[in-house]
């Protein structure tokens, strides 16, 4: 099936004018700045990766009508689940008069606060990529959209579960022990064939954006049991069936943005005491704001405050990262010809002083070139907290990237 | 003598009629030149554009940004804008999406195509680069009389065009400037060049219109803009391509979801 769309793209190329090739190629080194935990031998200390995402776009129909196809993949020096290809995008798209039509893979953001994303649950998080959530796999969907004065209306069929990526057993950061996705457990037996479904209302009152959204189906998020592979201890992934509610809400004035973002999940996780499966139901939040100073120092660059703070009302028993922290970030765009961005960020545990900070900084060299850096760091992580894995991985982060 | 009195009346009339100057203020008169001005360009109902900036730092090395330009006019209220970027390659398929009012803030957000994500951004930084080019986002923002008030100071002609020289000054907040110069073509009412004083009422920058194009008999578009920089000796060529007026865009073509779908 995907071979014969490839043909078919192949044969659209050279035919149409709108037809049009954009997308990058980067080569990324990753250095880490202490030896991994365990003494790993397997692990190393420095990694260099390839990557290209190239995206194909026509459209036709007086632009009504569009085909976008867009691959991924990258190739890691060590890391062999690292090392992955993917289609984050091939799909149909068709606009008609108050709403829209979209079949095939395709990638779908919800929310507004900047240091976790609770409400976006459609895609699965690419987590080998980058830790920090950013980065989704490809989500195969028939999404129907509909324009009302009383809101957008969205709904969402979703055939078909990805599964979440996970570092190899050389790959860095990682959990101890590795998580082994050959192992992989699913609630339904239905297993990765489940059908998701998933509605979404969104308006915007004056200054306020208000989204509610409603997801039903294979949890996004994996739930971990203890297993074992030729003797070795490994974690096994295992994905419950769930039912998540979201909200979010922005309200903007001139240099402030107000941001809520609230979800209530229904499902099934493991008891941290008696290692059985459990229904739970829990209540998470993200809510701070952004404030931007324009024009500092005398100069065109703009500085924003941002500050944010995480809630999940699980406490230590959460099976996320984040459950009583504050986040607080500073980002500095220069406003000049290379557009120079850096955001620093610091998210710390109000509760025993574990903090990540954070730093992503980018400017452009040219019209095709673009440098970017990332630092990550790690503090006060504790050996039995969820963060371990990562207390002895900070890492310097360099990509270089040609775009066309 | 009669027939004299009535000649006499006829031309007291018509001077009156033609010349709006009399028992006008300055202000009055330069209101009524930005009043005029805004009255030709009212009815355009939407456009689509292309715009090619050159930007130029002071050792004369260059850099190019494309954007394709998309206008609804709103009677009453500024302008609905949805600017897509095609170059530089690494903010391709970057848009955004600006509701422009008079005095009140404007509305504007932005889509971020790596992340599929639209975001409500503030609107407050009116006085910073646009693209790191010497336009700030209130140079290419659109021109309402309100966001002004005026003084008339001059007639005078410049490149062979009589103009009005008006001088008009920012009643919107954050803005850069003090006070902006500008010239009016006084056959056509469209600027032919404004000069831009900064926060401190210093020479800023220049800014020249040339290759005036009429569009659908009435509207008057230029080819080129050119900002010139004192304070930095860096300048900016934007040039407009392939102007189309009247192509049937609405509202809905302005909205977050066509954001989105911008590509």
């Amino acid at each position: 099936m995907k071979k014969n769309l490839l043909l078919a793209l192949a044969f659209v190329l050279p035919t149409t004018q709108a037809a049009e090739w954009s997308g990058n190629f980067a080569v990324q080194n990753r250095y880490f700045l202490h030896d991994p935990l365990t003494q790993n031998a397997e692990q190393h200390n420095n990694y260099v990766s390839i990557s290209a995402e190239p995206e194909f776009y026509h459209s036709w129909d007086d632009d009504r009508q569009s085909l976008t196809f867009t691959p991924y993949a990258r190739i890691d020096q060590y890391d062999n689940e690292r090392s992955h290809g993917d289609i984050r995008e091939l799909n149909w798209q068709r606009v008609f008069d108050g709403w829209e039509l979209k079949a095939g893979i395709s990638k779908v953001f919800w929310g507004v606060t900047e240091s976790q994303h609770l409400v976006d649950i459609i895609n699965q998080t690419d987590s080998v990529e980058n830790i920090d959530g950013e980065d989704k796999l490809g989500q195969p969907m028939v999404n129907a959209l509909y324009e009302h004065d009383l809101g957008t209306l969205s709904l969402f069929v979703l055939p078909g579960f990805r599964e979440r990526t996970f570092a190899d057993i050389e790959g860095r950061p990682r959990s101890y022990p590795v998580v082994d996705t050959n192992q992989v457990l699913y609630e339904s037996s239905d297993e990765d064939n489940h059908i998701d479904y998933a509605l979404r209302w969104f308006q915007i009152l004056g200054d306020w954006e208000i989204g509610l959204s409603w997801f039903n189906g294979t949890s996004r998020e994996p739930v971990f049991m203890p297993g074992t592979n030729n003797g070795q201890a490994i974690l096994i992934p295992y994905y419950p069936q769930m039912t998540q509610t979201g909200l979010d809400v922005q309200m903007t004035t001139e240099a402030w943005l107000w941001k809520l973002e609230l979800i209530a999940r229904d499902w099934t996780t493991i008891d941290s005491q008696t290692q059985l499966l459990t229904a739970e139901d829990y209540l998470a939040l993200t809510t701070g704001f952004e404030y931007t100073f324009v024009g500092v120092f005398e100069s065109d660059a703009d500085l924003g405050l941002v500050m944010e703070y995480l809630y999940d009302d699980r406490g230590d028993e959460t099976t996320g990262f984040f459950d009583n922290d504050i986040m607080t970030g500073l980002r500095l765009a220069l406003n000049d010809e290379q557009s120079s961005e850096a955001l620093l960020g610091i998210i710390l545990d109000v509760d025993n002083q574990e903090n990540l900070v954070s730093l992503e900084a980018s400017r452009r060299l040219n019209n095709n070139w673009k440098l970017e850096l990332e630092i990550r760091s790690f503090h006060h992580i504790k050996l039995q907290s969820r963060l371990a894995g990562f207390k002895n991985d900070d890492f310097i982060q360099l990509d270089l990237a040609y775009y066309f | 003598m009669k027939q004299v009195t009535i000649k006499t009346l006829f031309i007291v009339l018509s001077l009156i009629a033609s010349n709006p100057c009399i028992a006008e203020t300055d202000e009055e008169k330069g209101l009524a030149i930005a009043t005029e001005a805004d009255r030709r360009d009212t009815g355009f109902k939407d456009s689509i554009a292309n715009m090619t900036m050159e930007l130029k730092n002071k050792q004369g090395q260059t850099s190019v940004r494309n954007v394709r330009v998309k206008t609804l006019e709103v009677e009453g209220d500024g302008d609905k804008g949805l600017s897509i970027f095609d170059t530089p390659k690494d903010i391709k398929g970057t848009a955004s999406l600006t509701y422009s009012h008079a005095l009140q803030p404007d509305e504007q957000w932005l889509y971020l195509p790596a992340l599929k994500r639209v975001k409500r951004i503030s609107s407050k930084n009116k006085s910073g680069p646009f693209m790191g080019s010497e336009f700030a986002y209130e140079d290419i923002s659109s021109q309402e009389i309100e966001k002004y008030t005026y003084k008339f100071i001059k007639e005078e002609t410049i490149n062979g065009i009589e103009c009005f020289v008006v001088e008009r000054y920012p009643a919107y907040k954050h803005s850069g400037y003090t006070r902006q110069l500008a010239w009016i073509n006084k056959q056509e009412y469209r600027p032919e060049r404004i000069i831009f004083y900064d926060r401190k009422n210093t020479l800023l920058k220049t800014l020249n219109y040339s290759g005036y194009k009429q569009y659908l008999g009435k509207y008057w578009r230029a080819e080129t803009m050119h900002m010139v920089n004192h304070q930095t000796g860096k300048s900016t060529l934007l040039t407009w391509h392939e102007y189309v007026f009247q192509t049937g865009l609405t509202d809905k073509d302005f909205n977050r979801n066509s954001l989105k779908r911008a590509k």
